[in-house]
């Protein structure tokens, strides 16, 4: 073990290689529930080629290797489930480039979304990119790579469809370039190639590191208002949804149910965020998502909540730090939270089952959606508050995170970001084929099984 | 362990590590060193695991525990409404279990050492606390308005004796009635408490309150903001009830005094707030109030200013033990990137602390034909480039 510290500090240096228990502690573990795995070592790497010569020397040794972002998924996917090497990419942090007219951005993947929101605002004003919910430590590499979705989620889809190419170096430790990258110095498009991108995004880390990544950016508009429709009846959610995304106005939307205050419970509150170039332009865009709505407005079903301006950037801040604080309604610094792509349709039963489970562990319990796209799919949120400092509760929230995954896929969802034992019930209903294919892909990449070896797995 | 009922409610969420404008990473330690257990995240979460006893005491934990500058961005910036003022102390207290210990890296305890025998951490005989005010006439305080308190950098270290002797100059051209007590000065005590010997700095306050109450010290003025913080937050805990200024307090009273103002040419300011005049006591206004009176000076703002400041890396104790240690990723080297970026002529500062580490961080960027660091005292006399 010594002579690989040895190999790692030569690569990165003395500063960046750890193999001490304090960082061995930290690193075992993130700031969900699942049970900690220790690594052997903690590497960051401060370029491709220093990720390339780690990926060698991890071949050449057979050591498993566990990339990492900011570690906040919750889900435990950046614990080294077999030991050996987690690879911190945040000092790859440096942004490429930004174009205006193309409007893209190619960063290095442990750039954090707070950094390059922060950058586009000072250095490019017009442009923003799609801010995921995560805290702005989230980096860009990682969202993207887990399928993220975020504040321009119902203009632009998955953060992995406003993806134009990426770097990424091999489980065998080539340098690869995906999308027009690999062809033309601009980093435009995914298109008209063979989209090899997929052999990346949703595998957990897997089949590769990514080091360059480039996404598209989109006008940041000079207004930005909030509406928020408010209704009790969860059966009809679906159907607002699918008539206020359809005006195809919306920046981002979202459906937060929330058992406090007390007098809100119940309540299906859906946010509509939109951006305007005018005020006529504002003002239509208004007209439209209202019109979009109004038969449930006329029958009194539901209608849009009054909201004075001052209030209104609360409910735009992006990243909405409130949500963040659901962590401490405990006094026990944790949520669980298993986010689920489902259909629109599913709205109410991903609903009921939620608050059912929540009620049966006894958790405290927050639950909403956002929307991607015109409305073409969901990511519907579950998060389950718990006391860090009580093993009890910690048990509960884990409970419940595993009956909710559990439940997503019996209603017709997908787990997302899923932990093991949820990858577990994703491939016993996974098509056969698809699963073996994942496995011969995985195979040719990774002949010697060392990238955060233990996700998609069958278990042996 | 003080505070050890919050650790567990931190959600490593990383909002401490930043400025409100999330532009780049605001926490010195974590700029510094890079590991999540740098951060204050990580911090909270290693004292956790040590109480539970699934971490050991050792050199490196303690290391993590003393690379933190106190700067208080953390403080500044965790979303956590209902704990986030103790995130601080919760590490402070560490400290304080590290000394019970006996653990605490050899640099700290050299400087507790110095203090107890030497009364400073210059290891330099009391009796050359007041050698920073030879010539220039500064009278000893008998019963003026204000005692003006130098503090051990502005005693003994090179840079600070020189912001020392402006400032006294400047009180004295605007004829305030001050005096200093020289000789019979002593320690304030701030960095002692950061580093956790909360004892040793009960007995300087104490002594430091019983001295200049024998004196009838009314009003005190600090050249550090550090002794400033220390004397209005923590002596007062103490009995101490005399008033606690920073030296820009008392300048900016003057600067209505045009004719004692001077300024020939036009240059290009940007400032620096220290850490324990802006974040640790909430003064932001005041030295930009005196830099935008002062003829001839354009104050232009660094992207991380006020509460978003990036801290020089000398607070917490590390401007003595350097545990920060330097490099390109040093936070006082950023900071001097960041100044030079606004096109800043000086890096204006008001603290010896912060003026020393950047005059360093210049000479290791080879920026010194490019920015200097001045006081604000040095800038009000006009010694500007």
């Amino acid at each position: 073990m010594e002579k690989i510290y040895q190999e790692l500090k030569k690569i990165v240096g003395d500063q960046y290689v750890s193999n001490q228990p304090e960082e061995r502690f930290f690193y075992s573990r993130d700031g969900g529930t699942t049970e900690p795995c220790f690594p052997d070592f903690i590497v960051m790497p401060g370029s491709t080629e220093e990720v390339q010569k780690i990926v060698l020397l991890a071949n050449e040794r057979k050591i498993p290797i566990t990339p990492m972002g900011a570690a906040l998924v919750l889900s435990g996917l950046s614990r080294p489930l077999r030991g050996g090497i987690v690879v911190d990419m945040k000092r790859m942090d440096r942004i490429l480039e930004v174009n205006e007219f193309s409007r893209f951005a190619v960063v290095e993947a442990g750039t954090s979304e707070g950094k390059l929101q922060a950058y586009l605002k000072k250095h490019h004003p017009s442009l923003k990119h799609s801010v995921p919910d995560a805290p702005p430590m989230a980096t860009i590499g990682g969202n993207i790579l887990i399928h993220g979705s975020g504040h321009l989620s119902a203009l632009g889809g998955f953060h992995t469809e406003m993806l134009n190419g990426l770097e990424a170096v091999l489980p065998t430790g080539e340098i690869v370039r995906i999308g027009s990258c690999s062809v033309s110095p601009y980093w435009f498009s995914r298109a008209p190639l063979p989209d090899l991108a997929g052999l990346f995004l949703g595998w957990a880390g897997t089949t590769g590191i990514a080091t360059k990544i480039a996404i598209k950016l989109y006008p940041d508009r000079p207004l930005n208002d909030i509406d928020i429709f408010v209704m009790e009846d969860a059966d009809s959610v679906p159907d607002v949804i699918r008539r206020l995304s359809g005006t195809a106005v919306a920046e981002d939307i979202t459906a937060i149910m929330t058992p406090v205050p007390e007098w809100a419970s119940g309540f299906q509150m859906i946010n509509v965020i939109y951006g305007a170039e005018s005020k006529r332009e504002q003002v239509l865009k208004r007209d439209l998502l209202r019109e979009s709505v109004k038969k449930y407005i006329k029958d009194k079903v539901g209608g849009f909540m009054p909201l004075y301006s001052d209030m209104k950037g609360r409910f735009m801040e992006a990243p909405a730090s409130q949500l963040v604080r659901f962590a401490d309604v405990k006094k026990g610094g944790g949520f669980e939270y298993v986010g689920a792509i489902m259909p629109i349709e599913v709205f109410p039963d991903a609903y009921r089952k939620g608050l059912e489970i929540a009620e049966r562990n006894g958790v405290t319990y927050s639950t909403g959606a956002r929307i991607i796209g015109l409305g073409h799919t969901m990511m519907f949120f579950y998060a389950y508050a718990f006391n860090r400092a009580d093993p009890i509760d910690v048990k509960k929230a884990q409970k419940a995170l595993e009956e909710t995954n559990e439940a997503a896929l019996t209603i017709g969802g997908i787990p997302w970001k899923a932990e093991v034992p949820a990858q577990q019930g994703i491939i016993r209903r996974m098509d056969p084929n698809t699963f073996k294919l994942m496995g011969r892909i995985r195979q040719t990449l990774d002949p010697n099984g060392i990238m955060n070896p233990g996700n998609w797995e069958v278990p042996s | 362990m003080k505070y050890q009922e919050i650790l567990h409610r931190c959600f490593r969420c990383g909002y401490c590590k930043l400025p409100s404008s999330y532009k780049d990473i605001n926490c010195p330690s974590y700029l510094k060193y890079r590991f999540e257990t740098y951060s204050p995240g990580g911090r909270m979460w290693l004292l956790k695991a040590w109480l539970d006893e699934e971490i050991k005491t050792s050199p490196h934990f303690a290391e993590i525990l003393y690379s933190c500058a106190a700067c208080g961005n953390c403080v500044e910036h965790c979303v956590f409404p209902k704990f986030k003022a103790d995130l601080l102390n919760a590490f402070v207290a560490g400290r304080e279990e590290l000394v019970d210990q006996g653990a605490i890296p050899g640099i700290v305890s050299d400087y507790f050492k110095a203090i107890q025998l030497y009364g400073n951490p210059y290891k330099l005989p009391e009796e050359k606390r007041d050698a920073w005010a030879e010539g220039i006439g500064v009278p000893c305080y008998t019963n003026e308005e204000f005692l003006l308190y130098i503090g051990c950098p502005g005693s003994f270290d090179e840079r600070g004796q020189k912001m020392a002797r402006a400032v006294a100059s400047l009180l004295a051209k605007f004829e305030v009635s001050f005096g200093i007590l020289g000789k019979e000065e002593h320690c304030d005590g701030n960095e002692v408490k950061i580093l956790g010997e909360s004892g040793l700095f009960e007995v300087l306050a104490r002594n430091n309150i019983e001295q200049f109450r024998k004196k009838g010290v009314k009003k005190v003025v600090t050249l550090s903001p550090h002794a400033y913080h220390a004397m209005r937050n923590e002596y007062p805990k103490y009995g101490a009830e005399f008033e606690v200024f920073h030296y820009t307090h008392l300048l900016a009273r003057f600067m209505d005094k045009g004719d004692l103002l001077h300024g020939n040419s036009r240059i290009k300011v940007t400032f620096h707030d220290p850490c324990y005049l802006g974040r640790h006591n909430a003064d932001y206004y005041t030295p930009r109030t005196i830099l935008n009176a002062v003829p001839g000076i354009e104050l232009v703002e660094m992207d991380r200013n006020k509460g978003d400041a990036l801290c020089c890396g000398g607070g917490g104790g590390n401007f003595f033990t350097d545990i920060l240690g330097s490099g390109t990723e040093s936070s006082s080297r950023v900071r001097i990137r960041e100044a030079i970026e606004v096109g800043a002529d000086i890096l204006a500062v008001a603290c010896p602390k912060c003026a020393k580490m950047f005059e360093d961080a210049i000479k290791a960027e080879d920026q010194e034909d490019k920015i200097k660091v001045r006081d604000i005292a040095e800038i009000i006399l006009d010694e500007r480039l």
